[in-house]
Order: structure tokens, then C-alpha cells, then sequence
């Protein structure tokens, strides 16, 4: 076990919070959908991996990762949008379990559709040389990147929370997770908010793919343990809050990585244990109102 | 593929009612011709240990309505439980095989009791994050699960059945051995079905607030139908670890808990036939373009959408369904 100093304390809650800002985004997207939709949405792993993927298409054709960071969100909304049009809206009014299977088959199908176009090996993806390094504040070395992808996120979640929040069409996502029916009578085209929220859910999905990227690679299975890891977040945050998705991702990162200091073999079962715990102690999780957009 | 389906539904009603009235008997009947209509031995074995799997499976989700992402856990769990049985304490296989159901039960019950805790939506999702906490607890635990490597070396080599020896490296002798027990498994499986606790199960899967209104326990049925289904996933993870001799690290992975998802809905979930179809029709895709090109996930993952999209009561419903169609128009 290694000492454990304030220097390294600081990094690895900096560690902590860069993954959990991963799981923030994937979160917030997931329960977005559900949110709306109440779409259990099991091709997240596959849309966050894919956005990686196109990332590492577009880094490898211009070497841009900004250029990266515009286009995969673009790209995987306009397949998220595709994806609610074609496969998921046939199945609404049949059971909830029906889109959760049939996104399920389509994660399948898009993890295996990329080893065939890019391998089955994956890749390593380089930070942006301008992100490269470490900075020092206060006496303590941090890796720009992490607090690169920190504050990102905090820009990201902000201005979805502005979005939601200010904007006529926030008002209506908001209203739409309430009363849809209501919304329906009002004369809002309800398919066309649902097309456009799972599209701006695979959207954020993707961002959070192309900004892990550089932290572990790209691999066709990068999204698997991430889907899991992220339904944990969603569990403990309480389904279909977007505050709790902010809040329950951010510590979930935080005990994964500072259980790696203490235990390192533990790292992987302590959000497991704290996912058990909120459930013995609060099923509904931390922020949980049922079906609503807290 | 399906003989006892396809001349039932051929030769119309005089032969389908006692099948369905004996329809542990009629799997029994598929099982035993199974190892000569499929291209060899080993992959009737598969289809017996799949099928009943997914049997397993459908008791939760075709007759409770609970969809379960983390039947992994229960699969494995059982593997491992008879496995270690075997290797590290030296047990006989019946000991196997029993610890392997028990260990399924034992971890569904925890799972169970805290995953029926929350509503149903969240079931699929807290299934599947135990079911990977269990992958990594295994993972590690090197010292009783051999870790990456798989639990090898769970050889059994003679069996004595009532004081007849069995040679168990013989592969059609070790098929009828497991066929025997898959066969109680689904009298087993059968009767549950038709007892009073079968008749609360559909009757929560239909009105969970009725079941409720009428006095049943809708928690406790379902904690109590998910041990039950983690028992026949147990066994079935036992005769795999027996089959194999090996546990590999995989049998409690994320795609293992989506494999029987899938054999299931292709097959016709809340039917008492369909998982089998389902695991023989998987067990024959993966087999056929398996030999074209590695990548037949796809294709299987295209399949399964299709069946989502266009045909949710999957093949034996369907049949089962025409086969109704045929009766009405005939007495009509």
C-alpha cells in the first residue's frame, strides 16, 4: 500500500473526479431519455464507444482533437435521432421492457460492427498537445487533461441546466417528462421532443466517449463496462434526476478511485457495495422522484 | 430442428393435447432425439445445458414478467460452486451438482432481496451491475476461482448410478446422464408452473395491484420465483462445468446474461417450449456462421432486433399462436 500524502491524496481525488465527470455524462444522458422516454437505453456503452471511435476517424484524418470534440456529438445525435425514428418509436405502448431488448440487440450489433471496420484490437488516442503535461497549482503537479475534462463537464452540465432550465424548448422537455399526454393536447408534436431528446442524450453519450479517449484508448468494448458502471450512477442518483446523475457521478468516481489508493484490488467492487448500501438504505436512490426531471 | 413441434402442429389437435398436458415428457422425447439431428454430440449438449438455462430464465421473465440482466451471475455461480466443490474440497459430482444448484439459489436470493427492493424498471439494470460485481469478485479470488485462467480440472470420470458404473469421459453416455437430469429439472420446472404459486406468478406478471388486492405477497413471490429460477440456472451452470471440464471466467459475464435474454425471446418467452427452441435455433446460428466468418455476433444481434421489432412472441409463440388459429377455424 502506498503512503498515503496530501500530494497524492490531491491527485487522486483529481483522478476521481475526472472519471466521475465521464460517468456525469453518460448519466445525465441516460436519465435525460428515461426521463422522457422511460427508455432503459442498454446502447449507451455502444453510442459513448462509438463517439470515441469517430473521434479517433476524424483525429486520424485532420489530427484536430477540437475538430474530434465538435463532430462525434454531431455525428452520434444525427445516429441517436436515426435510431428513435426507426427502432425504438415502433415499439412505445408495448411494454417497457421492449425498447430496453431492443436497444440491447442494437449495442450487439454496433460493438461488433466496429471490430469488423476497425479491428478488434483497440488503439491508444492521444491528448491534444496543448492539454499534454501538468500544471502546478499550489505546490501539487496536476495533469492539465484531467482538469481539462473537469471543467468540460462542469461547462457541459451548466449549459444543459441553462438549456432545461431558460430555454422554451427545456420547458418542454420538462412539461413532456410530466404529462406527455397534456403536452400532446397542447399541440406539441411529442415524437419530434422524444426524437430530438434521445438525440441530444447519444450526443452528450459521445462526448463523454471522445473525452475517456485519451484517458484509456479507444477499444470496441470500452462502452460495456462503462454502460454498467454508469446504471450504478444512475441506481444511486435516482432514475431520471438529472441533479442526482451530476451528484452520484461524481462520487462514484471519487470511491473508485480513492478505494485504488487504499485497496487497489477493491477498486472495481466498492461501487457495487455503495450501489447495495443506497438500495438497503434508500431504494428509490439518493435524488429519486419518480419519473420526473428533478 | 423441432420435430415434436413441427408434427404436432402438422397432424393438428389429436396429437397436440397430450403433448401439452406431458409437456416435461414431450422436452424429454426432443431431448433424446436431439444428439441425432444436430451435426454432433457436443452441440445437443450445449442445447440441453442453453435450454435449460434459459427455462430457468423464462420462469422469471415470461411467467413473473421480471427481466433479469444478471442471470450470469446465477449461471456462473452455480459453475463455480460445483467446480470448486469438486477440485478443492474433492466432493463427488452428485455433491457437484447439488452445491451448484444451491449456490445459484444462495446468490439470487441476494441478489433478489435487494433488487425486488425498487420498481421494476430498475430490476434489468441492478441484475446486471451485481452480476459484474460477482465477474470481479471471481476475477480476483484467484486463490479459489483460478482468477483469468478459469477453475480448471473439474474431471469426473466414472459415475456410479445405483450401482451401475457410468464411464463419464464418454460423451453419449455423460449426454443421456445430463439428459436424464435436465428432464427432472423440467418436471420439476412443470410443476411449479401448474401448483397454486404458478397460478400467483402469471397472475402478478398480468395485475401486479389485483395480486396485490387479492392477498398475495407480490415481493415475496417475486424473491421467491427468482431463487427458484437462480436454482435452474445453477444446475445448468453445474452440468456446463461438468461438461467442460473447466469453469472459464467468462460463464459469468455480461454476454452470457444477454445470451439467454436472447435465446429466450427468440424462442417465445412465457412459453414452456420456446427456450428450448430458442437455445437449439442460437445454438445452430452460431454454429452455421461461425464457420463463414467470426464475426456472426452481428448477425445474431440483427436477428434478435427483428424478433424485438417484429415478432416479440418469438418462434413457439408463434407457432403455438397459428396453431390456435387453425383449431378456431377447424371447429368453426
Amino acid at each position: 500500500m502506498a503512503a498515503l500524502t496530501p500530494e497524492l491524496l490531491a491527485l487522486q481525488l483529481l483522478v476521481g473526479l475526472a472519471l466521475g465527470a465521464i460517468y456525469v455524462l453518460l448519466a445525465f444522458g441516460l436519465s435525460l431519455i428515461f426521463g422522457m422516454l422511460t427508455v432503459v437505453n442498454f446502447a449507451h456503452g455502444a453510442f459513448y464507444m462509438l463517439g470515441a471511435y469517430v473521434a479517433f476517424a476524424v483525429a486520424g484524418l485532420t489530427g484536430n482533437f477540437w475538430l474530434c470534440l465538435a463532430c462525434a456529438p454531431v455525428v452520434l445525435g444525427l445516429i441517436g435521432y436515426g435510431v428513435e425514428r426507426f427502432l425504438v418509436s415502433p415499439l412505445y405502448g408495448r411494454g417497457i421492457d421492449y425498447p430496453l431488448l431492443l436497444t440491447f440487440g442494437l449495442s450487439y450489433v454496433l460493438v461488433e460492427a466496429v471490430r469488423i471496420i476497425f479491428g478488434k484490437q483497440g488503439y491508444p488516442f492521444d491528448s491534444p498537445a496543448a492539454l499534454a503535461g501538468s500544471v502546478e497549482i499550489l505546490g501539487n503537479y496536476f495533469p492539465l487533461y484531467r482538469l481539462f475534462v473537469v471543467a468540460a463537464t462542469g461547462t457541459i452540465v451548466l449549459a444543459l441546466w441553462l438549456f432545461v432550465e431558460w430555454t422554451n424548448f427545456g420547458l418542454i422537455i420538462r412539461a413532456g417528462a410530466r404529462d406527455p399526454e397534456i403536452l400532446r393536447v397542447l399541440g406539441i408534436d411529442v415524437g419530434r421532443v422524444w426524437r430530438l431528446v434521445f438525440a441530444l442524450g447519444t450526443a452528450i453519450a459521445a462526448m463523454a466517449g471522445v473525452l475517456a479517449a485519451p484517458l484509456q484508448g479507444v477499444t470496441p468494448e470500452m462502452g460495456d463496462s462503462m454502460l454498467i458502471e454508469s446504471f450504478v450512477v444512475t441506481v444511486v442518483g435516482g432514475m431520471g434526476s438529472l441533479g442526482g446523475a451530476v451528484l452520484a457521478g461524481l462520487l462514484v468516481g471519487l470511491v473508485v478511485s480513492l478505494t485504488s489508493v487504499v485497496a487497489p484490488e477493491l477498486a472495481k467492487l466498492s461501487i457495487y457495495a455503495l450501489m447495495a448500501a443506497v438500495l438497503l438504505i434508500r431504494p428509490q436512490g439518493l435524488f429519486g422522484r419518480a419519473g420526473l426531471l428533478g | 430442428m423441432d420435430l415434436i413441434g413441427a408434427t404436432a402442429v402438422a397432424r393438428g389437435w389429436r396429437l397436440w393435447e397430450p403433448i401439452a398436458r406431458h409437456r416435461a415428457l414431450a422436452v424429454m422425447l426432443f431431448i433424446a432425439v436431439l444428439p441425432w439431428v444436430t451435426p454432433y454430440q457436443a452441440l445437443a449438449t450445449n442445447i440441453l445445458i442453453y435450454g435449460l438455462f434459459a427455462a430457468g430464465f423464462n420462469l422469471l421473465y415470461g411467467y413473473l414478467g421480471l427481466l433479469s440482466f444478471g442471470h450470469a451471475a446465477l449461471f456462473g455461480g452455480g459453475a463455480y460452486a460445483c467446480g470448486i466443490a469438486i477440485v478443492r474440497f474433492g466432493l463427488p459430482w452428485y455433491a457437484g451438482l447439488a452445491l451448484g444448484t444451491l449456490g445459484g439459489m444462495a446468490i439470487s436470493l441476494l441478489i433478489g432481496a435487494l433488487a425486488t427492493r425498487t420498481r421494476g424498471i430498475y430490476f434489468a439494470m441492478i441484475t446486471l451491475a451485481f452480476a459484474q460485481s460477482l465477474y470481479y469478485l471471481a476475477y480476483q479470488a484467484q486463490g479459489w476461482t483460478g482468477g483469468e485462467n478459469g477453475l480448471r480440472g473439474v474431471n469426473v470420470r466414472r459415475v456410479e448410478l445405483f450401482f451401475l458404473p457410468l464411464d463419464f469421459t464418454d460423451p453419449v453416455a455423460r449426454y443421456w446422464l445430463m439428459a436424464a437430469l435436465v428432464g427432472l429439472a423440467l418436471l420439476a420446472l412443470s410443476r411449479i408452473l401448474n401448483s397454486p404459486l404458478g397460478a400467483v406468478i402469471e397472475a402478478v406478471r398480468e395485475n401486479e395491484a389485483r395480486a396485490r388486492a387479492c392477498g398475495y405477497d407480490v415481493a415475496a413471490t417475486r424473491l421467491m420465483t427468482f431463487v427458484l429460477s437462480g436454482g435452474f440456472a445453477g444446475l445448468a451452470g453445474a452440468l456446463q462445468a461438468l461438461e467442460l471440464s473447466t469453469v472459464s471466467i467468462e460463464t459469468l459475464d455480461y454476454a452470457t446474461s444477454g445470451l439467454v435474454v436472447m435465446m429466450t425471446l427468440l424462442g417465445g418467452a412465457g412459453t414452456f417450449f420456446g427456450p428450448f427452441v430458442g437455445a437449439a435455433v442460437f445454438a445452430l446460428i452460431q454454429d452455421v456462421f461461425s464457420l463463414w466468418t467470426v464475426h456472426w455476433q452481428l448477425l445474431a444481434g440483427a436477428i434478435f432486433m427483428l424478433f424485438v421489432l417484429f415478432l416479440p412472441r418469438g418462434i413457439w409463440g408463434y407457432l403455438l399462436e397459428w396453431s390456435e388459429q387453425r383449431q378456431a377455424t377447424q371447429s368453426s
